[in-house]
């Protein structure tokens, strides 16, 4: 029994990280207005530049910088055509999936099957040997831990610092916050980069901690995921903490079950996932009330200064 | 360099931008060739030129394109309406698991009979599929965008389980794939010796229905002012609901009629891939056909010439064919940016006039 606990929380934490990386960077984002549906294509990108540097240096590390700075390039370009040019952030969100989806297959193409660096789990002389607490709370990789540390510093900075009030004044008003004085523009760019630094950082975990190794496609729709909860969490970086790993655990289950070999056929506990997260967005949805005071208020909107 | 609002819609740039993103997608796509080590002129040659010069392009390029035209005209009316369904992917799927269904339980009805019957379960399992999108945005507030793109995987595991499950042929040797539908269940040839199929002629008549739907019917304008201005929807009175059921369900059907087609015509049976991706596709060519139905025409037919680049360049460079999907995405931020210039026009060095409250 214990050994099956101390796999469940491993695996689970392995398989909701990724998630919360992603949902926290596109929660900050949000939280200033930008709506960007391409974390699906800034998770893979991150995924295959944090592969790919990873195998060619032999450094993990660098690999997990590649990983950030890839989702970050991709999500600058997100944000010149949403800010720079007004266009439409469903569509330029959508169009960010679909090159990045081809340019990490592009890019991949030559790594499929081989071997990379696998980021090291962490080693604390003593601790991480103690039954099921040393694996769980001192042996995981450190991107578990800078998880954590992420979603507490957004959650601090969003509700404890004048930075992050002017961030959701921006979010939630554009005119009043640019009549007041703030560079929306420049704010949105930030936290946009932020956003997808972060789905970079959460792709790079998929290929570098996760599953030590690159495929086509490998996200196969967290990044979908990762934009539910924010919903889910209704834009509150705590209740994303929760969400992930309700995730998370739901992914590992339906793994484990095909394994037992259940009498279900496989393909029905693969959609699992997608199932769940439409029933969950719409137990959360269905209070209209509570999604319009928490949703910012200028979420999607363009903005244009004036001459 | 800055931009100036025009105060109006540029009608010249509506349609002005979608050539100049074309043109430079064009030279983006050298450049891409060209970091891959590449000839530019020859490789952009052989994607977008060789696929149409060689014997029976036409007809390759034309049996591409109607699934894309088909629910890109479809989406076009979804997207007017600020109904963002995403998962034209999913329903697709769904109508050729619903065309199939029928196909193979009862293989031996006339013709007459099978062939229609065939392919209203193909639109009915698009809308349905559609339909839950609807139900949950209508009814429960759930936003569209994620729910539609779920259900596109949820379509594609049960089309997975069906075909190496239950439905599996068990005289294929094993492959993940039915039985081949009989003749009345198969989607006939148009053109003989070509391929173009019924889906071809009925891709352009959906465009054109469409057209009519939006252009020229109550439903249609009230669909367009709906997704204009939302709040002068509510103070006319239309119904919210029952629009975002017609835009969803007009989508979804048409996304389920392109994957009948896709399955009882080129393919012939169902198997695990029978889409490389069109619902997303469809979604390109709405854009760039400017969320017009007709426009869809135009634009479903130069991405399907990246499809068929695509297998040229995986063919004849040796590249793999993501660069299709490339493609599509530099396809897609061009016209994005060049959208710029229709509500905007390009000023250059500093504004002309003095600011307001500025001294005189």
């Amino acid at each position: 029994m214990i050994f099956f606990l101390t796999a469940f929380f491993v695996s689970v934490t392995a398989a909701s990280t990724p998630l919360l990386l992603a949902a926290v960077g596109e929660l900050v984002a949000e939280r200033s207005g930008v709506l960007n549906l391409g974390v699906e294509g800034m998770m893979l990108t991150g995924a295959v530049a944090g592969f790919v540097i990873g195998r060619l240096t032999g450094s993990a590390a660098l690999g997990v910088m590649a990983a950030t700075a890839g989702g970050a390039a991709l999500s600058a370009i997100f944000a010149f055509l949403t800010l720079t040019l007004l266009s439409n952030q469903t569509a330029a969100g959508l169009a960010l999936t679909i090159f990045g989806r081809g340019f990490s297959a592009l890019m991949g193409a030559a790594y499929v099957g081989v071997k990379g660096p696998e980021l090291p789990k962490l080693d604390a002389p003593g601790l991480s040997h103690i039954p099921f607490f040393g694996p769980v709370l001192f042996g995981q990789d450190p991107l578990v831990y800078a998880s954590f540390a992420i979603v507490a510093g957004v959650a601090w900075f969003l509700y404890r610092t004048h930075a992050g009030l002017v961030l959701r004044a921006v979010g939630d008003s554009h005119d009043a916050a640019h009549a007041i004085g703030y560079p929306v523009n420049a704010i949105r760019l930030g936290a946009t980069l932020f956003g997808g630094a972060m789905a970079g950082l959460a792709g790079g975990y998929m290929s570098l901690a996760y599953s030590p190794m690159w495929a086509e496609n490998m996200t196969a729709g967290r990044g979908w995921i990762a934009l539910a909860l924010v919903v889910f969490a209704t834009w509150r970086p705590a209740w994303l903490l929760g969400g992930a790993y309700l995730f998370g655990a739901i992914m590992y289950l339906s793994l484990y079950v095909q394994g037992l070999g259940v009498a279900i056929p496989s393909p029905f506990i693969s959609a699992l996932p997608y199932v769940v997260t439409v029933v969950v967005l719409a137990i959360i949805s269905r209070d209209r009330r509570r999604i319009r005071l928490n949703q910012p208020a200028c979420l999607g909107k363009p903005f244009y200064a004036g001459a | 360099m800055r931009f100036e609002p025009r105060g109006k819609v540029s009608i010249l740039w509506t349609y002005a931008s979608p050539v100049l993103a074309i043109g430079l997608t064009i030279l983006g796509a050298g450049v891409i060739f060209w970091a891959l080590g590449q000839a530019p002129g020859p490789a952009v040659a052989t994607f977008l030129v060789a696929p149409l010069v060689q014997a029976g392009g036409l007809s390759a390029l034309a049996i591409k394109a109607a699934p894309l035209i088909m629910m890109g005209a479809g989406l076009a009316v979804c997207y007017r309406a600020s109904v963002w369904n995403i998962g034209a992917e999913g329903q697709f799927t769904l109508g050729a698991i619903f065309a199939a269904g029928f196909a193979l339980a009862f293989p031996d009805l006339p013709g007459w009979l099978l062939y229609p019957a065939t392919l209203l379960a193909g639109v009915i399992g698009g809308a349905a599929a559609a339909a839950i999108v609807a139900f949950l945005k209508s009814e429960l507030n759930v936003n569209e965008i994620l729910s539609s793109l779920m259900l596109t995987y949820v379509a594609q595991y049960l089309l997975i389980y069906l075909v190496t499950g239950p439905w599996r042929d068990p005289k294929g040797l094993g492959f993940p794939q039915t039985a081949m539908f009989s003749d009345g269940a198969t989607t006939p040839i148009v053109v003989e010796g070509t391929g173009v199929h019924l889906g071809c002629v009925a891709a352009l008549i959906a465009a054109i229905a469409m057209w009519a739907l939006l252009s020229k019917s109550v439903l249609g304008f009230q669909l367009r002012v709906v997704g204009e201005a939302p709040r002068a929807a509510r103070f006319a009175g239309f119904s919210e609901r029952r629009l975002i059921w017609v835009a969803l369900l007009a989508s979804g059907g048409l996304a389920g009629l392109a994957g009948m087609f896709e399955v009882t015509g080129p393919i012939g049976q169902l198997t695990t891939d029978i889409s490389p991706g069109y619902g997303f596709t469809a979604i390109i060519v709405a854009f760039l056909g400017r969320l017009h139905p007709i426009g869809a025409i135009f634009a479903g037919l130069l991405l399907a010439l990246s499809y068929l680049g695509g297998d040229a360049a995986q063919i004849d460079l040796g590249l793999p064919n993501a660069v299709t999907s490339i493609f599509q995405g530099v396809l897609l931020f061009f016209l994005l940016a060049c959208d710029v210039l229709i509500l905007f026009r390009v000023r250059f060095g500093r504004p002309r006039g003095k600011p307001v409250g500025a001294a005189p």
